[in-house]
């Protein structure tokens, strides 16, 4: 039968399963969006600017665990969406991004709304595509979903020209979309040789990064702890894959860890990384991370393995296939002394959240939130403050429960990622603690949320200040506070009010408790704002280049 | 890198890398912008079709340091890039092409 490029793409999406887009129109995507339009089997989410759009669909992958779609239109709508691609790549996010480019005879002629959108999209993307054949469709949006989702996931980027959108060709009977690629060969010597560590080691740690959530491999690695006795770090982006109150669990390492994370990884003697890539943030000065662990490093991309620090034993694999297999050779072992040693360090210098029973401080807000909340929730965040906070004080306790940028760090994530998240998981409530720098780099999208009517909210921790750049100035600039402090109070009640949220003032209540678990309770998008005094600080914090155990405070 | 002297660059050891790709618009760019993005330099390239021009052969002449090997694991992670072999710098491409560059 014949069609338009531009409605077999929407074919191609729909055999995808695709039933969510989040994206903005524009001239050069016109074609894209009358198929929509016609086919009304996709629901698309008008986002307010084409990065919310990137960060809603991000919010539907991180919270289903699939590939999701954001669309745009040529150059403005390109590069709008960059930062939400470059986010999407560091945190090996699946994604599929499809943006509209002008004809293709006028391709590079500086046409209206022409930009290199290919070549824009080479660094901050897994794979790209130029699609200059109508006819190359089927193929290209078929490896695009399986590269996007396949080994260590991440963004690729399909861009169309509008004639191509409008080329008219002959479509037979659409192929079934192909399975995944096929994960590499597990080395079983390999794989011999980390059990005997592992049953060797006195003082081993279990360090568990985001490709333990991407692999669905939460429940194997707490049954390797378990099995083993291993205390057990997490990342930033693992957080959820153990139970943050299980015996075994010691939270999370590196710059803002509790100080007794820090010091027994220290004092390890084998390392057992699991879907992690020793991030700078995570291990501080890499040279004196663990200096005395010999090192396990399984992870299904090849590159990471020696990337940062040389692996003892390298296993390449899909993280859960990897720990199946791995399981049957490790011992069961109590390791009484090593544990007892972990709980003295516990004890002695255990993560510290002064006023957690003042629901109006920073700590104190975290644990009300998390009060009226159970676990089936979802907890977004943007990047700063309150993000830490919410990282050391939330009781995380299952996989893709929360959702922060983690790699690229983009102020502006936590909103359209949370209703993005909502859209994927309807049924669960979802929250977004941000802070007013943060989430002034996306607040139109509070629009979106009003249009969708996600049951949202918005925890927003307001220190009138780009916190952490504050802090970073007051304690390693000579307290020279430099363009961190906001000089204008914003009301942010009126401005939700505005968009069409509805809003509630901690500051202005005699019962903040009871407030803030009525607004969490209701359904819709609500924006719930609490002060936070800008002198109150991250931590402890190990300066920027310093070793993990150098930290000050906390 | 920008720091180095000519006279340094040329007494560092050096690697050849044959890569297989496919051929299309856009590969080059996908092989040097990695490099380049990883501050990783490159000396020589040389980039032609082979066979029913399906596919090519990009040809890199590098600095044999103790980053190579994690550069030829990032190259091989790129979705056109079928293979990558290394070679020592003595291969003859580069050599024979030494003529051209008098």
């Amino acid at each position: 039968m014949e069609m338009t490029g531009a409605q077999l793409l929407v074919r191609l999406l729909e055999a995808q399963g695709v039933d969510t887009i989040a994206g903005i129109p524009g001239g050069a995507a016109l074609p894209l969006y009358d198929a929509l339009a016609s086919a009304g089997t996709i629901r698309h989410v008008l986002a307010r600017h084409e990065q919310g759009a990137g960060f809603i669909a991000q919010g539907i992958a991180r919270a289903s665990g699939k590939a999701a779609v954001c669309m745009s239109s040529s150059g403005p709508g390109a590069t709008n969406l960059v930062t939400a691609i470059a986010d999407a790549k560091l945190d090996s996010i699946p994604l599929v991004c499809i943006t509209g480019q002008v004809p293709l005879p006028m391709i590079g002629t500086d046409a209206f709304q022409e930009v290199d959108t290919y070549g824009l999209s080479i660094p901050v993307t897994k794979h790209n595509y130029l699609v200059r054949d109508a006819e190359a469709l089927p193929q290209v949006i078929d490896d695009a979903f399986r590269i996007a989702q396949s080994g260590r996931p991440g963004p690729v980027w399909v861009d169309i020209p509008k004639d191509v959108q409008l080329q008219r060709i002959r479509v037979g009977a659409l192929p079934a979309p192909s399975s995944l690629d096929t994960p590499p060969e597990v080395d079983g010597e390999a794989l011999l040789r980390a059990a005997q560590m592992i049953n060797s080691a006195e003082r081993p740690i279990l360090y568990l990064g985001g490709g333990v959530i991407a692999s669905g491999a939460s429940h194997l690695a707490v049954t390797l702890a378990e099995q083993a006795g291993l205390p057990t770090t997490m990342t930033l982006m693992a957080l959820g894959a153990m139970p943050i109150d299980h015996p075994l669990s010691v939270g999370m390492l590196g710059m803002h860890g509790a100080r007794y994370t820090n010091y027994v990884l220290q004092e390890s003697d084998l390392l057992i990384c699991v879907g992690a890539r020793f991030d700078d943030r995570a291990i501080g000065k890499a040279s004196e991370f663990c200096p005395d662990a010999k090192i396990i490093h399984i992870d299904i991309d090849a590159s990471e393995i020696h990337k940062i620090r040389f692996a003892h034993v390298g296993i390449q694999g899909d993280v859960a296939a990897v720990l199946e297999r791995l399981l049957p050779h490790v011992q069961v072992q109590l390791r009484k002394k090593w544990l007892s040693r972990v709980s003295g360090l516990r004890a002695a210098h255990p993560l510290q959240m002064p006023a957690l029973d003042d629901p109006r401080s920073h700590y104190g807000l975290v644990s009300a939130v998390a009060a009226c909340l159970d676990d089936d929730a979802i907890i977004t965040t943007d990047v700063g403050q309150h993000q830490m906070w919410v990282a050391q004080a939330y009781p995380f306790r299952r996989p893709r429960q929360w959702l922060t940028s983690g790699g690229l760090g983009t102020m502006g994530f936590g909103l359209p990622a949370a209703i993005g998240a909502a859209l994927a998981e309807p049924k669960r409530k979802v929250v977004c603690f941000s802070g007013d720098g943060s989430l002034q780099m996306n607040i139109q999208e509070m629009a979106t949320a009003a249009d969708e009517g996600v049951d949202v909210k918005i925890i927003l921790m307001n220190n009138q200040s780009l916190g952490l750049v504050h802090q970073q100035q007051d304690m390693f600039y000579g307290k020279r506070i430099f363009a961190a402090d906001y000089k204008r109070q914003t009301d942010f009640v009126r401005i939700a009010e505005g968009f069409g949220l509805a809003a509630v003032d901690l500051d202005r209540s005699a019962h903040p408790r009871a407030l803030l678990a009525e607004a969490i309770s209701s359904k819709g998008p609500t924006l719930i704002h609490c002060s936070i005094d800008v002198n109150q600080k991250v931590f402890p914090m190990v300066p920027p280049g310093a070793a993990n155990i150098e930290m000050i405070g906390g | 890198m920008g720091e180095s002297t000519s006279a340094d660059l040329q007494a560092q050891k050096k690697a050849v890398l044959e890569l297989a790709v496919r051929n299309h618009p856009g590969v080059m760019t996908h092989v040097c912008g990695l490099f380049a993005r990883r501050a990783f330099n490159v000396e020589g390239i040389l980039c032609m079709p082979v066979g029913d021009g399906g596919e090519s052969r990009i040809w890199l002449l590098v600095h044999d340091d103790e980053r190579l090997s994690q550069m030829t694991l990032q190259a091989e992670k790129l979705e056109d890039v079928l293979s990558v072999r290394r070679h020592g710098a003595d291969h003859a491409v580069f050599e024979r092409l030494e003529a051209f560059f008098q």
